[in-house]
């Protein structure tokens, strides 16, 4: 078998979810009755969505991609002889020369794609648990002294320095902290969690090895919203294997620490990625928000210090580790450092993952790489960082994707999702949706998100109605101002965000001429 | 695949959960283990999880109502769940779910029941750039059109 001719063929949900798996049976059914000698890895995905399923084979020049596969072009691929590598309209030439790849800056995505997600061999030989032996070796005051000087901050929305958050937990003694890593990915537009733990699971439990050492935690788990079973299941597989390797366990690579992992699953609430719901939840409550404070860096998990960081953030880590804080930090701009893995989605030509650091344009990102609509239609708008991110006109397409300017024109980065929408969509119902989402959603704790978002609904309604327009767009603005002010968490607190951006960029959808920003006056 | 879920018996039910007894906040585990094995969470289920968890049925209560994911009846042999949030939207969710309406006679925000099939709207399954999205049964869509839930609903019966 040591001349097989290696094959890859994603196992990422989205790339199954377009046939992965029948191309890779197609695949080993054609080599066995062609008497060809092919062994099928099952990879992660790389990203490149609007490319999937991306069959790779290994040649003398690197992996040479083909894409998007179907069963039926299996037949024509084995005719032309893509097995060496040859030509074929699907041929994307070899990978990471494509300049979809060789544009972006792939670090805490170094791997997936490339390895198989599952063994422990293939994540060593690419890098794998360098960092954590690293770890090993220094003072847990210098592991978060690393992480702080990175600039490394929350990557699941709230932009929180990561290093500051585990040095609150450092310096809290107690008995028993925790290390819970946030998947509850629940924003749409974005899946940068998912694919991480279904293509390299091992690097997001090397970070949150590493975290556990830096603060004293020997119990890490992993929240995983219900809706990603094969995340899931990776993630479950790759503890196993962890275990199994002496990597996770009482005595971390012989090393007499302890620290080990266990994957909670959720239950379709959206609020239970908001931290202190999904401390709740683990705790096997309803998902309700906390105040804060406390911090959870100081109680937590069951009472005890616990660092909650997104799935992004740990997996980060090792990365840093490796290269030191000062590479990481030469990524980006001003207090945004490092790079974004951000998510093209929604109406898109060329959709993924696009890693680059922190400071790109949402232009560059929407049509450099995106190629701009599906359809071929105009961009109308883009949704920046998930439900309750800001809806953009295109004239706001020059904005730098970084934390501090995209709040500078009223949005924020979120979870670096961007979900492009073509000329048809309608933005009054847009607005609704958030609101509804909101009713929805809501853990029902606090009023203004509670009954704010009902009565947002329908007001929307009857502004679209032309009911009494000017008012009620006047307390749609009210309203909207005590939701950001009065509510406990981001789930009402930046409902108003789509909600307002929809008001002022697009107010002919509202059938309205304009609407003075802030101001609660309108012309019309 | 479609499933067939066996009958929910109550001193199964309490095998099932048994290992909760005494194990701090696990309330949530002991009703996602129960969905797991029959489909849904029988009423009386509640007490008994209750009794294992040593907390009071309204507890219980409050935590099955809460999330989204639990139900109190059986689910239909094949459950679509058709995203319907944002980037879906984007990608012509709206018209996926009135074509499910008009060519299957399935509301998805009715979550109608027809035969073998039920369907439920859901907010995003992580298939953002492939859009719009659905699960049939264990099995995620891409592109997804009435065509392609037909095909996986028929290879799976």
């Amino acid at each position: 078998m040591s001349d097989a001719t290696l094959v890859f063929v994603p196992r990422d949900a989205a790339a199954i979810s377009v046939g992965a798996d029948e191309v890779a049976q197609r695949i080993k059914d054609e080599a066995s009755r062609r008497g060809l000698s092919v062994r099928v890895i099952r990879n992660g995905s790389r990203g490149a969505l609007w490319l999937e399923p991306l069959v790779e084979v290994a040649t003398m020049d690197g992996r040479v991609g083909y894409g998007p596969v179907t069963p039926a072009d299996v037949d024509s691929l084995f005719d032309s002889g893509f097995l060496a590598g040859t030509d074929h309209a699907l041929s994307i030439g070899v990978v990471e020369n494509h300049s979809w790849f060789s544009r972006q800056s792939r670090l805490t995505f170094a791997r997936v794609g490339i390895i198989d997600p599952l063994s422990v061999d293939d994540y060593q030989s690419h890098g794998g648990l360098a960092a954590l032996r690293k770890a090993l070796s220094m003072s847990p005051e210098a592991v978060v002294d690393e992480v702080t000087s990175s600039g490394l901050r929350g990557r699941g929305g709230a932009g929180f320095p990561a290093g500051i958050k585990w040095k609150t937990a450092l310096q809290t003694s107690a008995t028993q902290k925790y290390i819970c890593c946030n998947a509850d990915e629940g924003d749409s537009g974005t899946f940068a969690d998912r694919m991480l733990m279904e293509g390299d699971p091992f690097t997001l439990i090397e970070g949150m090895i590493i975290a556990g050492l830096a603060v004293g935690a020997t119990q890490g788990l992993i929240y995983i919203r219900s809706e990603y079973p094969n995340a899931i299941a990776t993630m479950r597989a790759a503890i196993l294997l962890a275990t199994e390797f002496k990597i996770l366990g009482r005595d971390v690579l012989g090393s007499g620490r302890a620290f080990e992992i266990e994957v909670r699953v959720g239950a379709g609430s959206y609020v239970c990625g908001e931290e202190t719901a999904m401390l709740e939840s683990i705790e096997g409550n309803r998902g309700v928000v906390r105040a804060k404070p406390p911090l959870p860096a100081i109680e937590g998990l069951f009472g005890k210090p616990t660092v909650i960081n997104n799935v992004m953030t740990l997996a980060s880590v090792p990365w840093i580790l490796n290269a030191g804080a000062a590479a990481y930090r030469d990524f980006g701009t001003g207090r945004s450092r490092g790079t974004q893995v951000f998510q093209l989605a929604g109406n898109i030509a060329r959709g993924g993952i696009v890693e680059l650091a922190l400071g790109v344009s949402l232009l560059e990102l929407i049509e450099g790489f995106g190629g701009g609509t599906r359809s071929g239609r105009p961009v109308k708008t883009a949704q920046v960082g998930g439900p309750l991110g800001s809806y953009l006109p295109t004239s706001a397409f020059d904005v730098s994707m970084d934390y501090e300017s995209l709040i500078a024109i009223g949005g924020m980065l979120g979870h670096g999702g961007v979900v492009v929408f073509d000329d048809t969509v309608n933005m009054a119902n847009q607005a609704r949706f958030a609101m509804e989402f909101c009713v929805e959603e809501s853990c029902g704790k606090c009023t203004p998100c509670r009954i704010g978002s009902v009565r947002g609904v329908e007001t929307i309604d009857k502004i679209v109605a032309g009911e009494r327009r000017q008012e009620n767009v006047e307390l749609l603005l009210d309203l909207c101002e005590v939701m950001t002010d009065g509510s406990l968490c981001a789930m009402g607190g930046l409902t108003p965000l789509p909600v307002k951006s929809a008001l002022d960029h697009f107010p002919a959808d509202f059938g309205i001429e304009k609407v003075l920003g802030g101001a609660h006056g309108i012309t019309s | 695949m479609p499933i067939t879920w066996p009958v929910a018996l109550s001193e199964d039910i309490r095998d099932l959960i048994s290992n909760f007894s005494g194990v701090e906040g696990s309330v949530l585990r002991a009703l996602q283990t129960i969905q797991g094995t029959f489909g849904y969470v029988p009423d009386d289920a509640l007490d008994t999880v209750a009794e294992v968890c040593n907390v009071s049925r309204a507890e219980v209560y409050g935590v099955f109502t809460y999330y989204s994911d639990f139900r109190s009846t059986v689910p239909a042999p094949n459950v679509v769940r058709v995203c319907i949030a944002e980037a879906c939207q984007a990608a012509g969710s709206a018209e996926l779910v009135s074509a499910l309406k008009s060519e299957l006679g399935l509301d998805v925000h009715a979550r109608t029941r027809s035969g073998e099939v039920e369907v439920s709207p859901v907010f995003c399954l992580g298939n953002c750039a492939l859009g719009p999205a659905a699960l049939v049964n264990d099995r995620l869509l891409g592109r997804t059109t009435v065509a392609k839930i037909r095909a996986e609903l028929g290879s799976q019966a």
